[in-house]
């Protein structure tokens, strides 16, 4: 049924959906065989992580060809971008729960864990403050002394953290850039600033990926280091993961706007892949901020 | 019927329904995949109740009886009680507003189908060496650290069961926001829409922290992290912290679409419109912001500063206003109204009522120092049954009965419906309220044995609990009864119902509203 003609849009069925079910239920459970030592977890999941590219490719390839042939109308188009702007928040809240865990942790757990019965009785000596990795784990030593085994030593803000904050808000510029020229149809302009954006952010996540290398070889930093290195590795690993799936649909809507799809008046997909980078940048400064900063 | 005709064109067979696009059917789907459900953890109850039966361990082990009391409630909130409202949503949302269907129906399809798959993980997890998961269903660490691998297939089908509900949500508010027929303004809105616009802001903020949660078990499990141990610096409280951000919304995220229902039946039986609308509509979004700033009232036993003790305790009461206005509300409805009984408006009326007194158990638990002496007893498992059945799953049963003629085109047999009801009802609180009694005099949950002195009242309890899932019988028969044929359902089917889902036709065509009606 088409909504060209000002009627509703209907699609119709797909057999999509359940087939990314199915991908999904064969990653998860290869995923829970392979956590728990099973040699045939890791194929498993690899399969179903292939049914769900391969499902990606195929669903969202009809929708971009249902949009390019004309047939969604206005208020199609909002329900993608109702669709798109719930998304965003249910992400934050995911984000909210580790940076709730974080101030749970540095307000309240850890004080907690290192005065009155809990240090006397429990944990004698344990002296607490942050950064920690609580009365059992490595010590926290000075930046730049050597770290030794039981011990850990931080990154601090003012190196990468701080290039990367200045890349992502910078690619928050391009990315803005670029959506002024496709509104005023500058289809080169917008192919020259879109790749910029792009090119930031996996400029972003190659220092990342250095950082992480630095702090599990050099600084005894690492996911097992207490709560601080919980708290950090989860809550960077899962804004890299997430500049990793923005970076991905960015470079998706660059080839787009390279083959010519897009017009100024109707570009959800561009909006939309451009408010989940926005919402990568917000979570960044947080980051940057509480993680990294203070 | 004949008419719409053309609008039938569907495929047949299993691809119309692994496929579909159409929200009836997927309406339907979620309706049945929460029957199967109910009737699994149904079966889960009785196990719990006939080793409860007498003092002693006689019918299961403990370890089976803590995986038991887990999925039950796991099965029954997460498979049970929230689908069957997604499926009501589903089927009523568009009709009630005058849509063709729901905003994105390739997603909603995608929703309902990763039920099956999460179900069937969660259920795979008794295969695992170890059993299912037994940490209870709020799978507190350490407890739930230590598990075997059954807990890892539980965090995952959490996870999957997360992200069907995520978009089920995100796809009902799309539907309700942007596809109303013309005219009909957000405040000119069936309630019952209201509540699951308001309930699927409620899944889109607390599912996720669930997911958050779930996601550092799973780390703490297998990949070193120490978010819930002391010794590297964390706190198996904080679990608990961060699972009950997400745990009293979900409360309400079962109840609310609860109200929304009892807010369209009890209005049709009695013939009057109803009582103060707006004040209805403020009161749920009060109860949804209120269940934000609540959630350590389930925990006021773990040790928190006083004033964290006090300050969830004041918020916790004051939910009482604005669900004492709903009641009042629903009272005053029926006030003078030309009242008739039929099988809905017994589920409404009886939900009301049981719904209030577990309300006032609830009260009850809000007071810090009296939860004290009632944490982790029956007197908590009657109080959250007194809610979830005798709010939600009266309200199911009532939701059913309302629509079944319009989904159908045909009635269902009234005398057995009253007789299902009466049954229902009488087992229900045979079974439940003297758990009541058991808490107060100090009966742990989630213990298979216990002293000789809850005898009475246990056996009291399990009798009740085999009446009560014995007689759901007649309901399947009643159901499947009206499904075949019967007396066949006007257009309007009640006399006093009001509405745009009550202009179509009955049965209601495949497609509805493809062209949009105007609402005055």
């Amino acid at each position: 049924m088409s909504a060209a003609n000002g009627g509703y849009y209907l699609p119709e069925p797909s057999k999509w959906p359940v087939i990314t079910s199915m991908g999904l239920f064969t990653m998860a459970l290869g995923f829970v065989l392979m956590i728990n030592e099973t040699a045939a977890g890791k194929w498993l999941m690899l399969l179903g992580a292939a049914i769900i590219i391969y499902m990606m490719f195929r669903w969202f390839g009809q929708v971009i060809g249902e949009s390019e042939r004309g047939i969604y109308n206005d208020q199609v188009d909002m329900s993608f971008r109702l669709g798109m702007g719930w998304f965003i928040f249910s992400e934050v809240m995911f984000f909210a729960a580790f940076f709730g865990a974080l101030f749970y942790v540095r307000q309240l757990s850890v004080p907690w864990l290192s005065s009155g019965a809990e240090e006397q009785l429990l944990w004698p000596g344990y002296e607490g403050g942050w950064p920690t990795a609580g009365p059992k784990g490595p010590a926290l030593i000075a930046a730049d002394t050597p770290v030794e085994a039981g011990q850990f030593s931080t990154i601090g803000a003012w190196g990468i953290p701080a290039i990367n904050t200045l890349l992502l808000l910078a690619s928050g510029v391009t990315v803005t850039i670029a959506h002024w020229a496709l509104k005023q149809g500058q289809r080169g302009k917008l192919i020259f600033w879109l790749a910029a954006t792009v090119v930031l952010g996996v400029v972003f996540l190659f220092l990342q990926a250095e950082e992480y290398m630095h702090a599990y070889k050099d600084l005894g930093l690492t996911l097992k280091a207490g709560v601080y290195g919980a708290t950090f590795f989860m809550l960077t690993g899962f804004h890299g993961f997430h500049v990793t799936m923005g970076a991905i649909m960015l470079t998706v809507i660059l080839f787009r706007c390279i083959k010519g799809h897009f017009t100024p008046e109707h570009h959800f997909a561009f909006e939309g892949v451009a408010w989940y980078w926005h919402f990568v940048d917000v979570v960044w400064l947080g980051l940057f901020v509480f993680v990294y900063w203070i | 019927m004949s008419e719409a005709a053309h609008h039938e064109e569907h495929p047949t067979g299993i691809s119309r329904w692994l496929f579909t696009t159409n929200h009836k059917d997927i309406g339907t789907l979620y309706l049945w995949f929460a029957f199967i459900m109910a009737v699994i953890g149904g079966l889960m109850s009785l196990v719990i109740r006939s080793e409860l039966w007498a003092p002693g361990l006689q019918m299961v082990d403990p370890h089976f009886f803590n995986q038991m009391t887990t999925v039950h409630a796991l099965i029954m909130i997460f498979g049970f009680v929230m689908p069957a409202f997604v499926g009501l949503a589903n089927w009523q949302i568009p009709m009630m507003i005058g849509a063709p269907d729901m905003a994105l129906p390739r997603m909603n399809n995608w929703s309902f189908w990763i039920l099956p798959f999460a179900g069937s993980l969660l259920l795979l997890s008794f295969l695992a060496p170890g059993g299912g998961p037994s940490a209870g269903w709020t799978i507190y660490p350490p407890l739930s650290v230590q598990g075997g691998a059954g807990m890892d297939f539980t965090i995952l089908a959490i996870h999957m069961l997360g992200i069907s509900s995520i978009l089920g949500s995100i796809n009902i508010i799309a539907t309700i926001l942007n596809m109303r027929a013309p005219g009909m303004k957000l405040m000119k809105m069936p309630l019952f829409v209201w509540s699951w616009l308001i309930t699927a802001f409620l899944l889109i903020a607390a599912i996720p922290v669930l997911a958050g949660a779930v996601t550092m078990l799973l780390t703490d499990r297998h990949f070193g992290t120490h978010f819930f141990d002391a010794a590297g610096g964390g706190d198996p409280v904080m679990f608990q912290h961060v699972f009950w951000f997400f745990g009293h919304p979900e409360v309400y995220i079962l109840v609310l679409p609860a109200f929304g229902v009892f807010s369209q039946i009890i209005p049709t039986f009695a013939r009057k419109p109803l009582f103060g609308y707006t004040s209805m509509v403020f009161a749920t979004a009060t109860i949804a912001f209120l269940s934000f700033i609540v959630w350590a009232h389930h925990m006021y036993t773990v040790g928190m500063p006083l004033s964290g003790e006090l300050f969830f305790m004041y918020a916790t009461m004051l939910i009482a206003v604005p669900t004492g206005v709903k009641v009042f509300n629903w009272i005053s409805t029926m006030w003078r109204g030309a009242m008739t009984f039929e099988t809905p408006m017994l589920w409404a009326i009886a939900g009301v009522f049981t719904f209030t007194l577990g309300g006032l158990s609830g009260l009850m638990l809000s007071i810090t120092p009296a939860d004290f002496q009632y944490h982790d007893t029956y007197f908590v498992v009657a109080h959250f049954h007194y809610v979830i059945v005798g709010g939600s799953v009266f309200a199911l049963f009532g939701a059913v009965f309302y629509w079944l003629p319009k989904w159908t085109g045909n009635m269902y047999d009234e005398t057995l419906g009253k007789w299902h009801f009466w049954l229902t009802f009488i087992g229900f609180h045979v079974t439940f309220f003297p758990q009541h009694f058991l808490g107060l005099a100090g009966m742990p949950r989630r213990i298979p044995d216990y002293a000789l002195q809850f005898a009475e009242f246990n056996v009291i309890s399990s009798i009740g609990a085999f009446a009560t899932i014995a007689v759901q019988l007649i309901f399947f028969y009643l159901a499947f009864k009206a499904m075949r044929g019967g007396e066949k359902a006007t257009d309007q089917v009640w006399e006093g119902a009001e509405g745009l889902e009550w202009t179509v036709a009955s049965p209601a065509p495949y497609h509805t509203f493809a062209t949009p009606p105007q609402v005055r």
